[in-house]
């Protein structure tokens, strides 16, 4: 049969296309336009050429904070991603105990980013925290403010406790959409638990997943109030991340130029993994990678 | 309406009329000659805007990579870009 085409079907793609170029293109051109500029104020510039980005490039704490994003990126989606599916493999299926589980998993997701960081201060305090003046009197020596370790393991926490529960109910999305005759299939064939986890519910769960790796690896790579109200990039600069960094140099010292530079070479980073995420995530499981 | 807050400059105007041009070229093309998805020397299957985004991907690294390690005029890496950007689009 032949296929009816109607090219009409475009002018319905216009309102995105304005939507996208207000709130994407237009901002990204100009920082472009900055990024070759020394802005001095409104109407106020010179030409600089590529001088920015020489000087952003050569920028070691640039390279520090850069290295240090790659490490918690990698810490986060290390532990979210199994730790997710792993919740998700243990919930239940059905029953009044599926939305009661839904909505405790839903909490952390509900409260807004800064309030995170906040909470998190007041939990890990050593004198009042619940968990920082317990692991002091269990004789630990905890202190977020003080330790770049413990900042980093109160930040991972906090990031662990925020987030899994996005990558396990998309998780859960994806398992529950597995029609019940492939496990039929499998039980009639004597299948193991890590079997069917590894033939049938790991392969379903691909398209979920990639969506999870990717908003997880996004996120986490351009992550900002929660580490800036946290620890807000100390001690010293040990949770300086990109983002802190680059709010340092625009807003801190209004060095738009430079800040232009560096916020596109962040955009190109982000733009490069996440491309190769979705393209091995993509071809993963069917033969081509 | 005054654009004088996007702090426009010849050379950035240019760059994306080029890039706004290509993609006006690469949407011709296709209706006039649809791809097809193809394997080359890159290790997935690509169509021709597959390999124009790797191209142009491709092509900003080869700037960056230029500005931090060789010393020598920017037109150097835009030669490398050029043949790259054909390189992937014939063979990628």
């Amino acid at each position: 049969m032949d296929k009816t085409e109607n090219n009409r079907a475009w002018l319905l793609v216009i309102p995105v296309l304005l939507v996208v170029a207000f709130s994407a293109i237009i901002p990204l051109m100009t920082v472009v336009n900055f990024s070759v500029q020394d802005i001095f104020g409104p109407g106020e510039r010179v030409w600089v050429g590529t001088e920015w980005f020489e000087e952003v490039l050569a920028d070691t704490r640039l390279h520090d904070a850069l290295w240090r994003q790659f490490l918690f990126s990698g810490l986060v989606l290390l532990i979210e991603i199994p730790l997710g599916v792993m919740i998700a493999l243990a919930m239940p299926r059905e029953g009044w105990s599926v939305s009661l589980v839904l909505v405790v998993l839903a909490l952390p997701l509900l409260i807004p980013w800064n309030v995170i960081g906040t909470i998190w201060i007041i939990f890990t305090r050593p004198d009042i925290g619940l968990m920082g003046n317990t692991i002091n009197r269990l004789g630990l020596g905890f202190d977020h403010t003080a330790s770049p370790l413990d900042a980093w393991v109160t930040l991972m926490l906090m990031e662990v406790w925020h987030w899994t529960p996005l990558v396990a109910l998309l998780a859960y999305a994806g398992l529950k959409a597995i029609p019940d005759a492939y496990f039929q299939a499998a039980q009639i064939d004597g299948a193991s638990r890590w079997a069917v986890f590894r033939y049938i519910q790991l392969p379903k769960m691909r398209g979920v997943l990639t969506i999870a790796i990717l908003l997880r690896f996004m996120d986490s790579f351009l992550i900002y109030a929660e580490p800036f109200v946290l620890t807000g990039g100390g001690p010293g600069n040990a949770t300086t991340f990109l983002s802190i960094y680059l709010v340092k140099i625009a807003v801190g010292q209004f060095d738009l130029g430079p800040a232009a530079a560096f916020s596109i070479i962040y955009f190109l980073i982000v733009l490069l993994f996440s491309w190769i995420f979705y393209q091995v995530l993509q071809n993963v499981g069917r033969g081509r990678a | 309406m005054s654009l004088e807050w996007m702090a426009w400059t010849w050379p950035t105007a240019v760059f994306f009329t080029g890039i706004a041009l290509m993609l006006l070229a690469m949407t011709g093309l296709e209706l006039v000659w649809p791809t097809v998805e193809r394997r080359g020397f890159l290790p997935i299957r690509t169509t021709r805007g597959d390999r124009l985004f790797v191209g142009l991907l491709g092509s900003a690294y080869i700037h960056l990579g230029w500005l931090a390690v060789v010393d020598a005029p920017l037109w150097g890496a835009s030669i490398v870009a050029l043949l790259w950007m054909a390189v992937v689009l014939r063979w990628g």
